[in-house]
């Protein structure tokens, strides 16, 4: 039997308050192994209060070469922007 | 793709690049940037795992009860940043079975500092102040290059890194302050490490290859002779404070230039380690060998657990 252990994704909340950010992955046998290894490989040092795991193979992740018809579009929606809008100085508060 | 288009990635590509845009994992990269950066962030992530041998060896004979708590916990990180590195060189799609199986191989290299033995104790302080010292000017400008995963896993090994530099200092202090045979144990494991030290940046600029490609992909800020004379000119005033001597008679500060000028390296030497005849190369390696293979067990174990347990959970769920 060989089989390697899966690649996990690991995601760190640094305090609370905060969003859980991506730090970076590690190779584990199992989600409880996950854990344990990420708060040796990312936390040594207080970096966390909460450690998300997910095996990699499970995140769906868009493709640059899609950039252009995915996030294009917004460019020219200036509209969508407080500045668009022109106002008398005399409007304050605004 | 036509040779054509493959030539205007190409220019795309650079130009990116040259205006400081960051490279991730599934943009399109030349191929040969890809090798390049699985070989040098391979070698990095290598180095650090070979790097915990020589120290490893003081851990049990560390003489008080904190040294060898800021020892182990050195250690561990070199582990972590061992870590950090493989993942970065893993998003380039290469997997981590492959990057062992070139280290144990031999034909990845990691960095020849640790085929040096490490005999007393000062070598532990040594390595502290003068390896870890050489690997942080080699790791900082790093924290800036193009490759996305391999930048940020630098900025994390950056932060770690002063702590380890500081340890090994004070541990030469403490041995500088003592007893004469203490001091001259600290200068003793100056004499050995000091060469070794100025080899880590590598062959001067006129001999190395890959030094001009490295700077237009902005894996070096720096060239090799120029961190290097910027280790001399930060460690010998560090030296001084010690009251030790750096081993070469050639060194002196140039007050025009406002630099130390130094003797000639011992490129024979260091050619002669990178090709595997230094003292430690097969003793290292089969260590790393001896610890994979030994551990095989574990692995598969754990494995076999986790499809265990995953098959009782589909059985319960059914």
């Amino acid at each position: 039997m060989k089989k390697d252990w899966p690649l996990w994704e690991v995601f760190v909340r640094s305090k609370n308050g905060l969003e859980h950010r991506h730090f970076g992955s590690l190779h584990a046998a199992d989600a409880e192994m996950a854990l344990e290894n990420a708060r040796d490989v990312y936390t040594r040092r207080n970096e966390g209060v909460s450690i998300w795991v997910v095996e990699s193979k499970y995140i769906t992740a868009s493709n640059p070469a899609d950039n252009g018809e995915l996030f294009e579009p917004a460019q020219d929606k200036i509209y969508r922007h407080p500045t668009f809008y022109d106002l008398p100085d005399e409007v304050k508060h605004m | 793709m036509s040779e054509k288009e493959v030539k205007n990635l190409d220019a795309i590509f650079e130009a990116r690049i040259a205006r400081d845009e960051k490279i991730e994992p599934k943009d399109w990269m030349p191929e040969k940037y890809r090798q390049t950066h699985i070989r040098q962030i391979s070698q990095h992530a290598h180095s650090e795992i070979v790097g915990m041998l020589p120290e490893g060896n003081w851990i049990t004979r560390a003489p008080s009860l904190r040294r060898k708590a800021a020892l182990l916990a050195k250690v561990q990180d070199e582990a972590g940043h061992g870590l950090y590195l493989y993942s970065a060189c893993e998003t380039l799609g290469i997997s981590r079975e492959e990057l062992y199986e070139q280290l144990h191989s031999g034909k990845a290299k990691y960095s020849s500092i640790f085929n040096y033995p490490t005999v007393t104790w000062a070598d532990i302080g040594a390595i502290g102040w003068l390896v870890d010292g050489a690997a942080i000017i080699n790791q900082v400008p790093l924290c800036n290059t193009s490759f996305g995963p391999y930048a940020r896993a630098m900025v994390r090994v950056c932060k770690e890194e002063s702590f380890h530099q500081r340890q090994g200092y004070e541990i030469m202090l403490t041995l500088c302050k003592g007893t004469p045979e203490q001091k001259a144990m600290a200068q003793d494991a100056l004499n050995r490490w000091w060469w070794p030290s100025l080899m880590m940046f590598g062959p001067t600029d006129a001999e190395s290859t890959h030094t001009e490609q490295s700077m237009k992909w902005k894996l070096k800020r720096k060239t090799n002779d120029e961190l290097r004379q910027q280790f001399i000119d930060q460690t010998v005033p560090q030296a001084d404070i010690l009251g030790i001597t750096v081993p070469d008679p050639d060194l002196k500060f140039n007050e025009e230039t406002g630099h130390y000028d130094f003797g000639e390296i011992d490129w024979d030497e260091f050619w002669q380690v990178v090709k595997g005849h230094g003292p430690c190369n097969k003793q290292r390696l089969e260590a790393r060998v001896s610890a994979w293979e030994r551990g095989a067990w574990v692995r598969d174990a754990a494995m076999a657990y986790a499809d265990k347990q995953q098959t009782k959970k589909v059985a319960k769920a059914s």
